[in-house]
């Protein structure tokens, strides 16, 4: 029994918090009704047995006791019999899948409000609509619990104190709101895909967490051609997740990948996204970087990859989201398209750019290009520069293994 | 409903602080706005600039001590205010964003209810 609602505890807090927000409307009330409901459950459950939708009694329970409290709140001071606990037939059938989803999108756009730093949108995602714990949530961004904790106490609090509504934005508002939960879910994913720092590249259960998340703004918006970019994006991405770790642990890259090991359902379930993404004039940026992963994930090898699409791919992308980041892309897929020379004559015209210049795969692509032109000396010094930036341990292991296989004669003290 | 305070902060040294003619074209802005938004708005004035200003703070022996200027001194001043009901921050940020500030912009609080 035990098992049967720490099972329940897992998969289904964030539905039932999310319905439960909607009649509280703040979610540390929510939370407490939550946890209420958890407990009526272990007591129930083991006299009754576990119910057929798990779900849906935790639901309807923890919107009663939700409304139970509101009802004395409400009647506090007044000297009225409580007539009713009953809940009301419109509210207890809103457990209905519809309304459950239309709860989670109303908390999503909350957790993403635009007047929430960004920092506190991802944690207010990751804890309320994914059911992370606040230590997982902590541990997912490499801080302290109790750092954690106060970020997302004062985040809550905003939301209380300035009235942030739990709606969803009207349609005017809608591409400028949705954008931004789409950053938070794609932030969500890339940290997860490349953890910034410590012993594992990729973390999948904020992966996983990401890519849930965009499948149900998939299908709850399915109307909205970003949404269904960035679930390309990170679809097409993931299918490469077998290929990308060696068995050591150490990162396998893109060129060395096995590509048999590239799961291929979800390929073509992100091509066909693609495709319907880009039909959005001007496409948005996360479509545009879905259909680079889509020119990698159809070419049949490295060396056989379309380079110039893809340069010519960055080239809108750099039209629509200016960044260093992406022109450093854009200059490597040149170098593959045109020979290490253009690549790195493209890359030195980004030299001085102040992001780039701490950015490890700045100087690794830099590395690269100069290894190949023969400018071995050169190409160590850049090779050491980017292993002395980089915090992730795996992606450290992989400079060193270059580093090794190259310049064997002055390995580096590192 | 709830009620929040619209800072509006500007660059005094923005032109439209000393000509006539610009000051004139913003009095029109905010007649519009209140034209706009008069349902919502429960208050507001706009205030004489900082050089008019004068800070009270206790020094380290709790002694009051009178200053000239404002408290904080930054590049966009407090020249003014609003006070509006809205049913949410959504609905306030909709009206705020109406707020004319030219050379500046404007933040929203939301007033503790009493």
């Amino acid at each position: 029994m035990e098992f049967a609602v720490a099972e329940a505890h897992r998969n289904e807090w964030a539905f039932v918090l999310a319905a439960t927000v909607r009649v509280t409307r703040d979610i540390d009330r929510a939370e407490e009704c939550v946890q209420e409901a958890y407990a009526r459950a272990l007591a129930d459950w083991k006299r009754h047995g576990v119910p057929l939708r798990p779900g849906a009694w935790l639901t309807t329970v923890s919107r009663r006791i939700a409304i139970d409290s509101q009802r004395r709140h409400e009647t506090q001071g007044r000297v009225l019999p409580l007539l009713i606990s009953q809940v009301d037939e419109r509210e207890s059938s809103s457990t209905e899948t519809e309304a459950i989803s239309d709860d989670r999108l109303r908390l999503i756009f909350t957790c993403c409000h635009p007047s929430l730093n960004f920092e506190s949108q991802v944690a207010l995602t990751l804890r309320y609509v994914c059911g992370l714990t606040t230590p997982e949530v902590a541990r997912a961004f490499l801080v302290k619990e109790s750092t954690m904790a106060a970020r997302l106490t004062r985040a809550k609090k905003k939301i209380t104190l300035a009235h942030i509504p739990y709606q969803v934005p009207s349609a005017e508002e809608l591409p400028e709101r949705i954008d931004a939960v789409l950053d938070v879910v794609h932030l969500v994913f890339t940290t997860g895909h490349t953890a910034p720092s410590g012993e594992s590249l990729v973390r999948d259960d904020l992966t996983q967490r990401a890519l849930q998340l965009a499948r149900m703004l998939r299908d709850l918006l399915p109307e909205d051609l970003t949404v269904a970019g960035l679930l390309a994006l990170i679809i097409l991405s993931d299918a490469r997740r077998n290929a990308r770790i060696a068995e050591d642990g150490s990162i396998i890259l893109l060129s060395d990948q096995d590509r048999t090991k590239w799961d291929r359902q979800s390929i073509n379930e992100g091509l066909v996204l693609v495709g319907e993404s880009l039909a959005r004039r001007p496409p948005a940026r996360f479509s545009l970087m879905a259909a680079i992963a889509a020119v990698h994930a159809q070419a049949p090898s490295y060396s056989d990859t379309d380079w110039r699409e893809i340069v010519s791919i960055y080239d809108s992308l750099l039209l629509t989201w200016p960044s260093p980041v992406v022109a450093l892309n854009r200059a490597v897929a040149l170098g593959f398209a045109d020979g290490p020379a253009v690549g790195l004559a493209a890359l030195d015209e980004l030299a001085g750019n102040a992001t780039l210049a701490n950015y490890p795969y700045y100087s690794s692509a830099r590395a690269e290009f100069l290894r190949r032109l023969g400018r071995l000396a050169e190409a160590r010094t850049a090779y050491v520069h980017a292993l002395q930036i980089t915090e992730n341990e795996v992606e450290r292991a992989f400079l060193k293994k270059q580093l090794d296989r190259y310049f064997k004669e002055f390995s580096p003290r590192t | 409903m709830s009620e929040y305070l619209v800072l509006i902060y500007q660059d005094e040294k923005d032109p439209w602080w000393s000509d006539p003619a610009t000051e004139q074209k913003m009095m029109q802005q905010h007649q519009a706005f209140g034209e706009k938004h008069g349902a919502s708005i429960r208050g507001g004035n706009a205030l004489h600039a900082t050089h008019a200003a004068t800070s009270i703070r206790p020094d380290k022996n709790g002694k009051m001590t009178v200053t000239d200027g404002a408290f904080v001194e930054t590049k966009e001043a407090l020249g003014g205010y609003y006070v509006i009901e809205a049913a949410d921050l959504d609905e306030a940020l909709a009206i705020a964003k109406d707020v004319p500030a030219p050379g500046g912009g404007v933040e929203v609080r939301p007033i503790m209810p009493t």
